[in-house]
């Protein structure tokens, strides 16, 4: 493709888009990383707002987990990478660090 | 008593959205969990309670569906970042966002806390509280006076739920916020778990401390489940968590602050662990029979 | 007693609680206040998970909340609009060291934090046909319009399978037959009420990105395709359009 876009060029793309913009969108394959191009997903919760506020308390008691100390045990577990092809790859314990 | 001219709608609808204040019935706060089902069941409620920060949004499904629903229902606009009771000075972009509110959606009633709740640059996201004294006292009407003319209408002040006490403090509660009232012309906005919760943490009256209170100025009642501690003497410390129904104990209060007050709108607060729609409306249809009963013996 | 020694205390746990305060019957005070300093720590980490959802199940929630409790009391709100706390939340993610066997664990918050502003954005309505009509009639201008772009739209072109890790979570893939390190560039919009998450391919989101920046449409066209010489304008423009993100030509 030219490095310069023509004027008459990008006029027919999206002369073109419109008709791709109206037309009914095709079910794709999720799977297929080059088909799923356009098709959008939506959450679990459409309510998804992020944090709203409070003006209560909590009887919930915060654990003080120390986080230097903990592993991750939650679904990365069931992921794999190519580096790492058993599943999440080392998890180690960090020491805390404190100066 | 004194009875308070009492607006009873039978079903929601445009008159009693528009009305001129909110109506002695019982209400609920507005949660997103709810938006769809109270739109596709409209169901007969006296109005709606929304925290204001978190419709000081651009856009989006919240606008959307509190035009909605607004359209249909009274509304309290319930404010919780305002930090009345702070050192510092009022936030004033904050109090504008607060007034393009309030015009977008002109609520009949709009509150918010004897609390502090930013320090500095930092937002704490809990009602803090300040001690009861002259200096307290003074800055506190000075700030609801700001809001009272920035908003160019009267506020109601809510009651604390507090774990603590302070040295500093010259004055009871009570005392002070009626002071406070006096003072700004402002109106309480009288929640009862907190007066409970706060004379059981302080070892005070329940009865009393209603009593105590300037009941001639509240405007609505708040009503909320609470949580039970203990203090370090193994003495019970209660937790505000609007993360339960409401307490027997609670109820009682209410029936007896009713019959001091008259038919007051009533909001039943839940902010944590939702329930469905209809166990809310349940408990504002009990907060409706009390309010029924209040009326047929007043007239 | 001052708040700038109350609010001191209540960020940081290791401090005594503040002096002056008192209980009736005479018991600790500070362990009293201890119901103010969990309310909120626990506030602060409930707003989190909230907001990084998927997140939290993948470091499991134990987890989770031990680190975002390092982050909160590092870095408490500084607005009152609580929907955004955690902006700098996916950063901090990508330096905290024991999150470090999960690259990918920074950008699938970043992808969750755009989903909420995304969900708040302003609404503004997408360009109709009569408006394309109208800038094809005047071709020779095209190269030179700017394209404004919904304030909801984001996209975020990560090293990792950000969007297929999200999707995992919500039911639409299968987690196991996701290869975390394979690169993918998402993009975010509201499309009416729905927030929508999309793949889309890394020089689409060069070329959205380069609009969202004030680019031309000729330069970002020829920006991409000297890039990528497959860039498929046509279904890029037909996605915005669609998706009614083109708010004005």
């Amino acid at each position: 493709m030219n490095k310069t876009l023509t004027a008459a060029s990008l006029a027919l793309a999206f002369g073109a888009a419109m008709t791709v913009a109206s037309a009914p969108v095709a079910a794709a394959d999720m799977a297929d990383k080059e088909k799923c191009y356009g098709v959008a997903m939506k959450g679990k919760n459409d309510c998804k707002a992020g944090a709203g506020t409070t003006c209560a308390g909590t009887s919930k008691m915060d654990h003080q987990g120390n986080a230097w100390s903990l592993v991750p045990k939650g679904t990365c577990e069931k992921t794999m990478s190519k580096t790492s092809p058993t599943g999440h790859g080392q998890l180690a314990e960090f020491k805390e660090k404190k100066a | 008593m004194t009875t308070i001219p009492c607006f009873v709608s039978p079903t929601a609808g445009t008159s009693a959205a528009r009305a001129a204040a909110l109506p002695a019935r019982g209400g609920l706060g507005l949660k997103p969990e709810h938006f769809r089902t109270i739109i596709e069941t409209r169901p007969d409620l006296g109005f709606f309670e929304i925290h204001a920060e978190n419709y000081m949004v651009d856009g989006g499904p919240f606008h959307h569906y509190l035009t909605q629903i607004r359209r249909d229902y009274p509304l309290s606009i319930h404010g919780v970042g305002l930090s009345i009771g702070g050192e510092g000075r009022l936030d004033e972009d904050h109090l504008d966002r607060l007034a393009t509110l309030i015009a977008r959606y002109e609520p009949q009633s709009f509150s918010e806390h004897l609390a502090w709740s930013s320090h500095g640059d930092i937002f704490l996201n809990d009602l803090l509280p300040a001690p009861y004294n002259a200096a307290t006292l003074h800055r506190v009407c000075d700030h609801i006076d700001r809001v009272q003319e920035r908003l160019g209408r009267r506020m109601l002040l809510e009651n604390p739920a507090t774990y603590v006490e302070f040295a500093a403090s010259t004055m009871a509660e009570t005392d002070f916020i009626g002071e406070v009232v006096k003072r700004t012309g402002c109106g309480l906005l009288l929640d009862v778990n907190n007066v409970y919760v706060s004379c059981t943490n302080h070892g005070r009256d329940p009865q009393a401390c209603i009593e105590a209170l300037p009941l001639a100025a509240a405007g609505q009642i708040h009503l909320a489940g609470y949580a039970q501690d203990i203090d370090a003497a193994g003495a019970p410390l209660l937790i505000d968590s609007h993360g339960a129904p409401i307490s027997r104990a609670v109820w009682d209060l209410y029936r007896y602050t009713l019959e001091r007050t008259g038919p007051l709108p009533t909001l039943i607060e839940r902010d944590n662990d939702i329930p469905a729609l209809p166990v809310l409306l349940a408990e504002a249809q009990q907060a409706e029979e009390l309010l029924q009963a209040c009326l047929s013996e007043a007239a | 007693m001052n708040q700038f020694d109350f609010a001191s205390a209540l960020l940081d746990p290791d401090l005594p609680a503040p002096a002056g305060l008192t209980a009736w019957n005479g018991s600790d005070p500070a362990h009293r206040f201890r119901i103010y300093r969990n309310n909120v720590i626990v506030s602060l980490i409930d707003a989190l998970a909230d907001t990084f959802e998927v997140t939290q199940q993948l470091v499991g929630e134990d987890f989770f909340r031990a680190m975002a409790r390092v982050y909160a009391y590092g870095h408490p709100p500084q607005s009152r609009l609580m929907a955004f706390y955690g902006a700098s939340f996916p950063t901090f993610i990508a330096s905290f060291p024991p999150a470090a066997a999960l690259p990918y664990l920074a950008d699938v918050a970043r992808l969750e934090y755009l989903r909420v502003v995304a969900y708040h954005a302003a609404d503004l309505p997408g360009i109709g046909s009569d408006e394309v009509a109208a800038a094809l009639a005047e071709q020779a201008t095209l190269p030179t319009l700017k394209v404004s772009l919904h304030p909801s739209l984001a996209v975020l072109a990560s090293a990792s399978a950000v969007v297929s890790l999200w999707a995992a979570h919500q039911g639409i893939l299968e987690l196991s037959t996701v290869t975390t390190d394979s690169p993918e560039t998402a993009l975010v919009l509201r499309h009416g009420l729905d927030v929508e998450v999309m793949q889309i391919s890394p020089a689409a989101g060069a070329f959205i990105s380069a609009l969202q920046s004030g680019v031309s449409l000729g330069q970002a066209a020829a920006a991409v395709a000297a890039i990528e010489a497959d860039f498929d304008l046509v279904g890029t423009l037909g996605l915005l359009l669609q998706k009614s993100a083109i708010t004005a030509l």
